[in-house]
């Protein structure tokens, strides 16, 4: 079984372009030259001596003792949230910018919805002395305000997106419409395994340094040399994608997504789409899509505005599809409480989109002798808020 | 519906029309639900030589502000492609002038391409313009069933269009080409200043096979006159929109826009 994407820009019958015209000789050109540009010795000399030297990897591989013991087999945290700027988002950022230079690109956008892919965005723009503009929906900018005050300190301009249902899809239509008129000198980086060819996979390759790092971690670090299974959080897809990469093709491997439930499942406020998704075209990728049967894309709901998103990346659906990768889900609720028990039990502060992954781990499926890995994905800072206001209502039962 | 396929009224049009192609977008189910035949008996009366009629999507991606929040209103309003068909099912022949359907993928995916075709040509569509159908998967679904349905097919170029595209375009379209006039979404002020003069005129010289119809920012007569000066038409949507949204009167309303464009209207 072929897990990868084809010659035409799809992963089984998911993904493709489907863009307007106005986009096509920006996407045509990428999908011409970016697996040449990303192979070149020299791109990836400075790809990897910028993760090492300014994102900080390798990122350690953490054997989690005391939530081990809790949950009976022993769980490995790939520590993501160590990375410059705190989460995975950066790992593409810097992929994505070396790429837009090597295109002689002078201006960046980019979406955001937890803000961890802006900041990420940013950081590179400061770093190679590039313009930067960042699209974020109004109701994010809200709920995620220490990340937009990082963009701005870090000299990008963030755009408040008040249309549509003002988070993180209206944010990526923004900057698709801030690139359609601005055809020439701009480099749109989009922050998850989504969007038209060759963004998912492209993507997929600048966050499969994650898996890379577990392949040889494990063994050389612990008594086992593969993992029994790998968890991660799924919004669009980057983290999980990056993490599971490496073992696409070792089918002993269970690769698990955890999708966010909302309120649930059937609550109608939920963000969970393979779980509620059908087929459909979104942000011009053939995916799941959570939408009505007139193929309205209906508003997703997570308490996690990076997984508050109606789409997923077309390789996951792929995944789901074949039955290579399981997702399951986990509600607001349970992750607020996982992210409180990882606090508590492992002095680490994960961030809400994490906090899913966690929420899901009481209920896998594992022995003794079974090593987990999970992709802590990202660090809580920007999540305070939420946090505390669950701790008060939590303590004033 | 072979027949049908032979004799369209897209290309009569383009074959009798004697001056520049007036044609103009407007959103289904807009602004109140049931407009949709309103405007467009409206448009027709005030001489009018085409209608592009937008079925409305949740993220429309190349359209600003203005077709936003018309989309965004049909819906409200409780427009979809099945209420659309029956609205249209009143369509001919009070309306005789070329009608293309005009929207996002999404929808018509969901509806069914082969029975969306089915429910166009029941009801007596002219064209389709599916901007983000990619043309690969046109060749190989939807070519042929077009034909057989007797819709015309438009396809898109933009001042970034290679030229080599353009020819390809040019080709695969069997309605026009749509020339959009700028780099941007849809409703922003058009300026025919020199660089736009050099396109317009560079497609001019190509001597394509397909009518060539401009579009996006046209807004009042000089723009108009001015971007179809070599071209064969122009099409309003955003700047009409914006008369409709506030108009209490649309018959007289959409004569007194149309005549500002074109007084021979
Ligand atoms: C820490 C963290 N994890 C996960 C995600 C979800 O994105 P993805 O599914 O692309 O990994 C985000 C998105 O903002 C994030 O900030």
């Amino acid at each position: 079984m072929n897990y990868n994407v084809d010659t035409r820009g799809f992963f089984g019958s998911f993904g493709g372009a489907y863009i307007p015209e106005m986009l096509v000789p920006n996407i045509t050109a990428l999908q011409a030259c970016y697996r040449e540009v990303i192979e070149e010795p020299a791109f990836q000399a400075e790809f990897h001596q910028l993760l090492r030297d300014y994102v900080g990897r390798p990122t350690p591989l953490y054997p989690a003792r005391r939530l081990s013991k809790k949950l009976g087999y022993p769980l490995f945290l790939k520590r993501e949230d160590l990375n410059h700027t705190g989460a995975h988002k950066i790992n593409n950022a810097v992929g994505q910018i070396l790429l837009a230079q090597r295109l002689g690109k002078r201006r960046i956008i980019a979406e955001t919805g937890a803000g961890q892919h802006g900041v990420a965005t940013a950081t590179v723009c400061a770093l190679m002395g590039i313009e930067c503009v960042v699209y974020m929906g109004e109701i994010d900018m809200h709920r995620q305000a220490p990340n937009v005050q990082r963009m701005q300190m870090l000299g990008a301009t963030v755009r408040a997106v008040n249309s549509g249902s003002r988070v993180l899809k209206d944010a990526a239509n923004e900057a698709m419409r801030d690139w359609i008129a601005n055809p020439e000198d701009t480099h749109y980086i989009i922050g998850s395994a989504v969007g038209p060819h060759p963004y998912p996979d492209m993507v997929m390759r600048f966050q499969s340094v994650i898996s890379e790092e577990i392949r040889w971690q494990l063994p050389a670090q612990t008594p086992y040399t593969l993992p029994h299974s790998i968890i991660a959080c799924v919004g669009g897809g980057s983290n999980a994608i990056g993490a599971f990469a490496r073992f696409l093709d070792t089918p002993e491997v269970a690769l698990i997504g955890v999708e966010a439930a909302g309120k649930g499942l059937d609550s109608g406020e939920t963000a969970a789409t393979i779980a509620r998704g059908r087929e459909g075209v979104l942000h011009g990728s053939r995916t799941l899509v959570m939408q009505t049967a007139d193929g309205q894309i209906t508003e997703a709901h997570s308490i996690s505005a990076g997984l508050d998103y109606p789409g997923v990346g077309p390789q996951h659906a792929h995944l789901a599809r074949t039955g290579r990768a399981r997702y399951v889900s986990v509600t607001d609720e349970q992750a607020l409480a996982a992210a409180h028990e990882l606090a508590r039990l492992e002095g680490i502060i994960p961030a809400l989109e994490t906090a899913h992954a966690l929420a899901y781990l009481a209920e896998h499926d594992a022995g003794p002798d079974d090593p987990v890995v999970l992709c802590l994905s990202g660090r809580g800072d920007k999540d305070m808020a939420a946090y505390s206001e669950h701790h008060r209502k939590e303590m004033s039962f | 519906m072979r027949s049908n396929a032979l004799c369209n009224r897209i290309g009569d049009l383009f074959e009798k029309a004697e001056g520049k192609v007036l044609s103009m977008f407007t959103t289904a189910g807009y602004p109140q639900f049931d407009d949709t035949l309103r405007v467009c008996k409206a448009l027709q009366d005030a001489g009018v030589e085409m209608i592009e009629l937008g079925f409305p999507f949740s993220d429309p991606l190349a359209d600003g502000p203005i077709i936003q929040r018309s989309n965004e209103r049909a819906l409200q309003n409780g427009m979809s492609l099945s209420v659309l068909f029956e609205q249209l099912q009143g369509l001919r022949p009070a309306i005789r002038v070329p009608v293309l359907l005009m929207g996002y993928l999404n929808p018509v995916l969901q509806y069914g391409p082969e029975r969306f075709c089915a429910s166009c040509a029941e009801v007596g569509i002219d064209g389709l313009i599916l901007p983000d159908l990619p043309i690969d998967e046109y060749r190989e679904r939807y070519q042929s069933m077009f034909a057989d349905y007797g819709l015309r097919s438009v396809f898109l170029i933009t001042p970034q269009t290679p030229p080599e595209r353009i020819r390809l375009l040019d080709g695969l379209a069997t309605g026009f080409l749509y020339v959009v006039s700028v780099a941007s979404v849809t409703g922003n002020k058009l300026a025919v200043d020199d660089s736009r003069k050099q396109y317009f005129q560079r497609i001019h010289e190509m001597k394509l096979s397909s009518p060539t119809m401009v579009g996006f920012g046209i807004h009042d007569r000089r723009s108009f006159e001015d971007s179809t000066a070599l071209l064969r038409g122009g099409i309003l949507g955003s700047a009409l929109l914006q008369v409709l949204e506030k108009s209490n009167d649309i018959a007289s309303d959409v004569r007194a826009f149309v005549h500002a464009i074109r007084s021979d209207s």
